[in-house]
């Protein structure tokens, strides 16, 4: 008796598979390139760096430069390397994310349920502030923070990255709660919730994706900046964007990569971190929030 | 009887799309009142009314001799249950079953005094620990419908609970359903589309079309006198045979093609006008195969058994007319038969107005 076909389809190693892994190969190829060229980099000494191809292997392995560009480099006239700048923009990201996500929630929680009048007015003017470019508000802000007396100081650079954050969040937690069972949220009005209870008793506790995803962009997004932490971060907060900047742009005396390597490496490393740790959530996050609304 | 849930002339719309307009209804305390219409009617809609949770256009609700129209949900001693079950997926049952109760600030040994009372109730007591992603759907109405329990709601609403559920633990269900009213004995408004459910768990129904209420009566009234074409064509399973027809009035029959049918028995007779346009509409039950001076000759164009009873299709003029039979009744395929009609369980109605008559 022929039983073929039975059982589990056999697995092929079809034209169009080796395709797409040769295509996965190239592209991870491609975006590694600088990565390994900033490592070894920092791992050479300068005089092997002005003699030898910058894709060599370092002969001989020194680590002088990491150091160097965490406490010693020279930022302007003080050459305390990037660590202030780092605990700078720690002061910096974790307010601001933890406002700015804090809010957003609020928001998108009241847009997607209350439906309060003018709800739709407010939706389309968060569409519409998260698609205007940021720095076309540089200015008038710089103006208002100034009259405000907080130009230049760490709540001002809060507020502006509060401010920009906000839209995007607000729509993206709203498109979460939006695809949310809405008999959930009657069922807790009916229970006896009122607007902050069932936020912080029935809503927050099933917000994890969404939260997930806003705080990594966020992180990232704050963490990376550089012109606001310029312009609205005054010369005490300066985040550590602004301080690998000054390092790499020597005025006087000699360029040394190894330090500037080894400093963007350091910079890098927090939205890596936070990337590596909750990947995995931030695609389900996405996928969740994507699907309807 | 006293009033216990008052609907006074409530119209309801969402944007310009009217669903609600100038509905009354008046629910007796204790009674159960069923809402039964076809989807997209309005039913969850009025339920979502008197729940509180959409704001009305016009008119008010009383409950319990209270002025509720403008009260938040929860001051509105009610509870209810969705077809969605809506547990708060991030709670354990217990949690799911006291959550109205903490809002409340009930005392701790009160809340799990009730607890218990509601999980006995529902024989959920070993199910408490556990989260609602754990629990079959069966299970999972049981919580909703102990969170409703234990709040000691005076009404409990139900917007098609049973719907989500496979038909065997939906009849177990719904005899629990009937069980709790009995013991309980508070006032209930249920919504279903499902003729059974209605039939064997209503005091009352009412059915509604458009948003519009068609009858409100007893199951028993709703199923043998329908008050309108509509009510009688969506209440019963099979559904009622209708046959369009002329009333002659000297002759006290009605015209169906060239087929007549002595009608001389129906009791609202007096009330017909010669050559009125009628729909004759007589249940599956009530036609029996017999011969008799008026019986009508016609032949078995499809026999489905269905255990318990037989039907047997065959026709009048063109018009497809089911029998209901005993199971152990046996015909085959193109045998003649004669029927004839019980004309007073039949039911008549004005082709025009499509009200009965
Ligand atoms: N949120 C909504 N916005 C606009 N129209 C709605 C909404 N919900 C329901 N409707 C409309 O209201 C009518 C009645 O709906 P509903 O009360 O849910 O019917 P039922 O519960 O009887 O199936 C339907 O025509 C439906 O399309
Ligand atoms: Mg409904």
């Amino acid at each position: 008796m022929s039983s073929i076909p039975s059982g589990p389809r056999p697995k092929y190693l079809t034209v169009g598979r080796i395709g797409m892994y040769c295509f996965i190969l190239v592209c991870a190829l491609f975006f590694l390139m600088p990565l390994y060229v900033m490592v070894i980099t920092s791992l050479k000494d300068m005089d092997e760096i002005r003699a030898a191809n910058i894709l060599n292997l370092p002969k001989e392995l020194s680590f002088y430069s990491w150091p160097k560009a965490w406490s010693q480099a020279c930022t302007g006239f003080v050459c305390e390397g990037l660590k202030p700048g780092f605990f700078n923009s720690i002061k910096i990201t974790v307010p601001s994310v933890i406002v700015s996500v804090g809010l957003s929630a609020i928001n998108g929680y009241a847009l997607a349920f209350w439906r309060f009048k003018g709800a739709y007015f407010f939706f389309g003017l968060c569409m519409f502030g998260a698609f205007i470019p940021y720095q076309v508000m540089v200015y008038p802000l710089l103006k208002i923070e100034d009259a405000l007396g907080i130009y230049s100081t760490l709540p001002g650079i809060i507020l502006v990255h509060t401010i920009f954050g906000m839209p995007i969040l607000t729509l993206i937690f709203r498109n979460f709660y939006v695809s949310l069972p809405i008999d959930l949220f009657k069922a807790a009005r009916i229970d006896g919730g009122n607007f902050i209870k069932i936020f912080l008793y029935v809503i927050i506790p099933m917000s994890a994706p969404i939260t997930i995803v806003a705080v990594i962009l966020q992180v990232t997004g704050i963490w990376n900046d550089f012109l606001l932490g310029l312009v609205f971060a005054g010369r005490d907060n300066q985040p550590m964007t602004v301080q690998l900047n000054n390092i790499v742009q020597v005025d006087y005396g000699v360029a040394e990569y190894n330090v500037d390597m080894s400093a963007t490496i350091l910079t890098s490393l927090v939205p890596l971190f936070v990337y590596f740790i909750s990947g995995r959530w931030f695609v389900r996050g996405i996928a969740a929030g994507a699907i309807k609304g | 009887m006293k009033s216990s849930v008052e609907v006074k002339n409530i119209s309801f719309s969402y944007g310009k799309t009217e669903i609600l307009n100038d509905l009354s209804l008046d629910i007796k305390e204790g009674e159960f009142m069923v809402l039964l219409g076809p989807s997209g009617c309005g039913k969850t809609t009025l339920l979502n009314c008197i729940a509180g949770l959409l704001d009305l256009t016009d008119g008010q609700i009383w409950i319990e001799d209270d002025n509720v129209t403008w009260k938040e949900p929860k001051d509105r001693h009610i509870g209810m249950v969705f077809q969605s079950y809506a547990l708060y997926p991030s709670m354990t049952v217990e949690k799911n079953l006291s959550f109205g109760l903490r809002m409340m600030g009930t005392a701790k040994d009160l809340i799990n005094e009730k607890i218990k009372k509601a999980a006995n109730l529902l024989q959920i007591n070993e199910l408490l620990k556990r989260k609602p992603s754990q629990l079959s759907g069966g299970q999972r109405q049981r919580v909703a419908i102990g969170r409703a329990l234990v709040r000691d709601a005076k009404v409990f609403l139900f917007d098609e609970p049973l719907s989500n559920l496979d038909a065997k633990l939906r009849a177990e269900l719904r005899y629990e359903i009937k069980k709790l009213h009995r013991d309980l004995s508070n006032t209930m408004i249920y919504v279903t589309h499902d003729q059974i459910e209605a039939m064997t768990l209503a005091d009352r129904i009412s059915v509604m079309k458009d948003g519009l209420i068609q009858q409100l009566d007893t199951p028993k009234q709703i199923y043998n006198k329908p008050a309108n074409l509509f009510v009688a064509g969506f209440i019963g399973s099979p559904s009622m045979n209708f046959l369009n027809a002329k009333f002659d009035k000297s002759n006290q029959n009605i015209i169906v093609g060239n087929k007549q049918i002595d009608i001389s028995k129906y009791e609202n007779i007096n009330n017909m006008i010669n050559d009125q346009k009628v729909v004759f509409g007589i249940r599956p039950e009530n036609i029996n195969i017999e011969k008799n001076e008026n019986s009508i000759q016609c032949k078995v164009e499809l026999v489905e058994p269905m255990g318990a009873d037989t039907l047997v299709w065959t026709s009048i003029e063109g018009n497809p007319i089911s029998i209901r039979l005993e199971g152990s009744s046996n015909f085959n395929l193109n045998d003649e038969i004669n029927i004839s009609f019980d004309i007073n369980k039949s039911s008549i109605f004005d082709s025009k107005s499509e009200e009965r008559i």
